[in-house]
């Protein structure tokens, strides 16, 4: 089975590399596979399609389906969708004083899109107008979290009570604490959330297990792997917690088994990415293959004009591609616009690497603003033990 | 609400867990090669977008086989060439399909579509307008490949700008001279206003006023003595219109064209009645320099009807101007020999200028009375 699987990505890359338009030689050639269109989250669409379309002016039915087409975009990883989530908010994707559902969704999209300022607008816009609506709350403390502004997110937390259900409250303040220097007693909160608070549903489990194993990862605690396996089994196609346990699992010289975590997943750039590093730290033949199509990737993403894949570009660039002036150019230009701990790893590595004292500086400086506990990139940049414990 | 809960805790779940994992956006890849009035593309539209706006998946089995496509090619072929134009809309490229493919590139399958456009004329500037999946997926870029004599150009065709013009090929220097020359020996050829307005003042240019009453005119005694004569008048009326010529394509003055080609047609009348009862014999140039401005005002709507290109608008005047002079020499090159030999006939003295200035007059009045009035007499 494991074999099968290599031998078609193999073929699918060597198909890349020798591109050439053809015509199939027979008719039941498959050219594409498509997402198991019975997964629940296709199962309504046909019916939010319609009703948007019966009714092009009802707010309330093209935010469901904007709704609808978001949620496809995050669990496929496909952007296509966040485009079609965009096209059902058209009569109102420019107006500002949109009725505040579509706000909140319009954010949504923007901050998926990495255009946080944009969304950061119409969400306190929506708040202005309701402000009790927990999930323009939530949001604006997420995207707030990714630009680093934890003092300004963490203000969002407390208003969540009574709006959301409890686990995210606690997830919401948890998650801010974990980058701050309350690391430790933010993992006990999250803990005892877990196994306390009831009704949490696989994708709640898997977002709190998750966030866990990051928390564990940063401060060098063997626990990790566990919380990421239990994220896995709450939800096993949680392309973010794929990503992360990859991540551990490379840094601990596991690479051979981030192989079959993610050679299903090979359409999603960022854990082709890992499927990459994996291959090449086994030394396995195929890695030339996967580092072309990433390189494919890469380009064709540069050729539309987009600046979403810098994070991973970067990493690209230095693990892969030798290029370490790139890789650094990358990183500071992605730090600018998201501060999540990965982008800081980014930033650090590509700083070790090139030896940029400046870029060394800002990692140094963030460890001793925020407090975040990071051991790896602590060292790093020589910034002794990593924050406040 | 429980229902409601749950739809939210699952989105938030998937918000909450940190920027997004993506896959590269919806691309496709157009490839145009321009060589002459053949435009040729190659089009490479993913699978997967023309499954969500066609719905490729015929068995909705989740997987897309040729057969499948093939099914369906003639509609793929009507929705995105419909969706393509290439060339302004007064000089329309219609793209015609010459077959479809298959090809495989970093994401995943891709349809191709060869096709070829011939456009009524060699484009000097290509406008590219795309609308393929804007209205289902606004984050769609088409990604332009075109190329032309050896150079390729990028472009990013996107739903903010989805009509593109690209500039296949500066004209170097000279061949824009050349055409410019060309133009203003074709305008005064092609425009009889000009021609029979300078005529009318040459006919004389071969007589003398004579003294016997009775008799007008009588030949001229050298060809030198005729030469220097046609010479005043085309250099004057040369000196005109370069002057208004140049003012009006620079911008300094402009007239309503309804006036000047009115005064323009009445210059010719004026000029060919001149013949039929002297009214002035020495100055014609001077009748020659003054309505030359008005003819300047006629030439110079030419040239800002051709296009003036921005940053050699002084080399285009030039040129310009020195191809109406030389389309102005060639007539008299030719008129001046023939004219200096009948010029002792009666033909020529009445059947020429008389007559021949009669019929110009009629002519001119019939160009008069349509341009005054916006009117079509004929």
């Amino acid at each position: 089975m494991r074999r099968a699987a290599t031998a078609v990505l193999a073929l699918t890359l060597y198909g890349f590399a020798v591109a050439a338009p053809f015509v199939p030689a027979d008719d039941a050639q498959v050219l594409e596979r498509l997402p198991d269109r019975s997964a629940p989250q296709y199962r309504d669409l046909k019916r939010l399609q319609a009703s948007a379309a019966a009714a092009p002016d009802d707010a309330a039915s093209a935010v469901a389906l904007a709704d609808a087409y978001y949620r496809i975009s995050r669990s496929e990883g496909d952007p296509r969708y966040l485009g079609y989530a965009q096209a059902a908010l058209a009569p109102w994707w420019k107006n500002p004083e949109a009725p505040t559902a579509v706000l909140v969704t319009r954010a949504t999209i923007l901050q998926s899109n990495h255009e946080f300022d944009r969304a950061l607008a119409d969400l306190t816009k929506a708040i202005a107008r309701e402000p009790r609506n927990g999930r323009a709350l939530l949001v604006r403390s997420t995207v707030l979290t990714v630009q680093g502004k934890y003092a300004e997110a963490r203000a969002d937390c407390p208003k969540l009570y009574g709006l959301v259900p409890e686990f995210y409250v606690f997830a919401c303040t948890a998650g801010i604490d974990s980058l701050n220097g309350r690391a430790g007693p933010a993992a006990a909160t999250l803990d005892r959330a877990l196994s306390s608070v009831p009704a949490t549903d696989n994708a709640a489990r898997a977002w709190g297990e998750s966030l866990l194993g990051e928390i564990a990862q940063r401060r060098g605690d063997a626990s990790a792997a566990t919380h990421f396996q239990a994220a896995l089994a709450a939800d096993p196609r949680d392309l973010y917690t794929l990503g992360a346990y990859s991540d551990w699992l490379l840094d601990h010289r596991r690479a051979a088994e981030v192989i079959p975590l993610v050679q299903s997943e090979t359409r999603v750039d960022a854990l082709l990415l890992r499927l990459a590093l994996a291959q090449k730290a086994l030394q396995r033949p195929e890695a030339n293959a996967t580092i072309a199509t990433l390189r494919a990737r890469f380009d064709a993403s540069r050729a539309r004009g987009d600046v979403v894949h810098r994070r991973e570009e970067s990493r690209f660039q230095l693990q892969l591609n030798g290029d370490a002036q790139s890789a650094l150019r990358l990183a500071r230009d992605n730090w600018a616009v998201q501060r999540e701990p990965a982008d800081l790893r980014v930033l650090a590595e590509a700083a070790a690497a090139t030896g940029d004292s400046g870029a060394q500086e800002i990692v140094r400086q963030w460890l001793a603003q925020t407090g975040l506990e990071y051991a790896e990139v602590a060292a790093m940049v020589g910034a002794g033990g990593g924050g406040r414990k | 609400m429980m229902r409601r809960a749950l739809a939210l805790l699952a989105f938030a779940a998937l918000l909450a867990s940190g920027a997004a994992l993506a896959h590269k956006p919806s691309d496709s890849y157009l490839t145009l090669a321009v060589d002459g009035e053949t435009v040729t593309g190659q089009w490479d539209i993913a699978l997967r977008d023309l499954d969500f706006a066609l719905g490729l998946d015929g068995n909705q089995d989740g997987a897309i086989t040729w057969g499948e496509v093939k099914a369906k090619h003639r509609e793929i072929a009507a929705y995105a060439l419909s969706r393509l134009t290439l060339g302004s809309a007064d000089a329309r490229c219609t793209p015609v399909l010459r077959e479809q493919l298959i090809d495989n590139h970093s994401d995943g399958a891709y349809a191709v579509l060869r096709f070829a456009a011939t456009c009524p004329a060699p484009p000097r500037v290509l406008e590219v307008g795309y609308r393929l999946f804007f209205d289902i997926d606004p984050q769609h870029r088409g990604l332009l490949n075109l190329s032309t004599q050896g150079a390729t150009r990028a472009g990013i065709l996107s739903v903010d700008a989805p009509v593109q013009q690209f500039t296949l090929a500066e004209l170097g220097k000279g061949e824009q001279f050349i055409d410019y020359v060309k133009e203003g020996v074709l305008h005064i050829w092609t425009g009889f206003d000009h021609i029979l307005f300078l005529l009318s003042l040459l006919l004389p240019a071969v007589l003398v006023r004579s003294r016997i009453p009775g008799v007008h005119w009588t030949a001229a005694p050298s060809f030198n003595a005729a030469f220097w004569d046609v010479f005043k008048v085309v250099t004057a009326f040369t000196v005109a219109h370069s002057i208004t010529l140049s003012l009006a394509a620079l911008g300094v003055i402009s007239l309503p064209s309804r006036l000047t080609e009115s005064a323009i047609a009445a210059s010719v009348i004026l000029a060919a009645l001149n013949n039929v009862r002297p009214v002035v014999y020495g100055g014609r140039w001077l009748i020659a320099f003054g309505f030359g401005l008005i003819h300047g005002f006629g030439f110079a709507s030419v040239l800002t009807d051709l296009g003036l290109p921005q940053g050699s608008l002084l080399l285009a005047l030039v040129a310009f101007n020195l191809g109406v002079e030389l389309g102005q020499l060639a007539i008299v090159a030719v008129f001046l020999p023939v004219a200096f030999v009948l010029r002792g006939t009666g033909f020529y003295r009445r059947g020429i200028l008389i007559g021949g200035s009669l019929v110009v007059v009629a002519i001119a009045a019939v160009w008069f009375i349509e341009r005054a009035f916006n009117l079509a007499l004929f």
